[in-house]
């Protein structure tokens, strides 16, 4: 038996990210970035799994997580923008995220994720400083007897005190709509005609941990507020 | 791949879990168990000693929040110990170590539990 047969899955240790890797996004609110997990979140513990069956498809796990890493922005819903990196879905690669806060806001919350541990039959994301989780999600595959499911399963909390308020006011189930309507999109695309996502979600820990409330000096959400209020100054500074 | 294997022995005022295996989500019931049996022992401390740990995924880096979690809702110390430079750094770089003691070995370990 060798020992440490994960090795080639995860990630290098990073102090500070980098997106030098992703290209096509306008924004890179990631590079100089710490990564941010559970731990570091200032809201409850949550855990969310959502699981599809792949009925009527003969897709191995391998297959569905091959695929998955494929054509992971296709998966999606309209809107947001996940610009993959260009060595693909491999450990230590980073992505940039644009994200509308609400369906169909022209204002996007620009923000990234690092892939934290990638082997043939899962993918897990943990998100930099500044995201609005602090979180690690994990996609996967496995079989059911002659079933493959499809899973994403999140553990996260909000990251800082205006996050949890947004979470608690419909954030949260926004995020829930957000990761049914990508596993809805991978079922089809694999071939199944009428998916149904089923969702899970537990609180780990219901108590918010308020000596991280100061990450809120790293918050994405309020620096797209600053950038978006601010777009009419540099639009004439630009000019004049 | 290899299942997990736990031994849960009382060493003083603290329980110390050899883990050995393969920790992934599979993991959750036996590692859950053995946790909340030194809990309910009485344990003020637990020390993960992962010298026998042959693999890891996301998942089972999962189980470990769950478990620190509940060793914080219960007052427990969480160490660990025995861990290869990999785990280590796995640990740094998912930022685990800011909640977990790491020791570098048992004595060390059960010598901090005992300070």
């Amino acid at each position: 038996m060798t020992r440490e047969r994960d090795a080639g899955n995860w990630a290098q240790p990073v102090e500070r990210l980098s997106a030098a890797g992703v290209a096509g996004a306008s924004v890179d609110a990631v590079s100089g970035r710490r990564v941010s997990g559970p731990l570091q979140g200032f809201g409850q513990l949550w855990q969310k799994t959502f699981r599809v069956r792949l009925e009527g498809t003969d897709l191995s796990p391998q297959d569905v997580v091959a695929a998955w890493k494929a054509n992971f922005p296709s998966f999606w819903p309209g809107g947001a923008r996940f610009y993959a990196p260009l060595a693909g879905i491999a450990p230590g690669e980073v992505a940039l995220l644009d994200i509308p806060p609400v369906p169909g806001s022209p204002v996007k919350l620009s923000t990234g994720v690092m892939v934290l541990y990638a082997d043939d039959e899962s993918f897990t994301f943990m998100t930099p400083e500044g995201h609005t989780l602090s979180a690690w999600i994990t996609f996967s595959a496995h079989r059911d007897g002659d079933i493959t499911i499809a899973q994403a399963q999140a553990l996260e909390r909000t990251s800082d005190p205006f996050d949890e308020l947004a979470y608690v006011l419909g954030a949260n189930r926004l995020n829930d709509r957000f990761w049914r309507q990508t596993l809805e999109n991978l079922a089809r695309h694999v071939g199944v005609v009428t998916p149904i996502v089923d969702v899970q979600a537990v609180c780990i820990d219901k108590r918010r941990q308020w000596r991280h409330a100061g990450n809120v000096r790293n918050s994405a959400t309020l620096r797209t507020a600053r950038h978006t209020l601010t777009a009419p100054v540099r639009w004439i500074t630009r000019r004049g | 791949m290899t299942t997990t294997t736990i031994g849960l022995e009382r060493v003083g005022s603290a329980a110390l879990l050899r883990i050995g295996g393969d920790v992934t989500t599979a993991s959750d019931d036996e590692l859950t168990s053995a946790f909340g049996a030194a809990i309910d022992d009485g344990a003020t401390a637990v020390i993960l000693d992962f010298s026998g740990m042959e693999y890891m995924n996301s998942g089972g880096i999962g189980l470990l929040v769950t478990l620190l979690v509940r060793a914080q809702r219960s007052g427990v110390r969480l160490l660990a110990t025995g861990l290869s430079d990999h785990y280590r750094q796995i640990l740094s770089l998912t930022r685990l170590d800011e909640a977990i003691e790491i020791q570098p070995d048992e004595a060390t370990a059960l010598a901090a539990v005992a300070r």
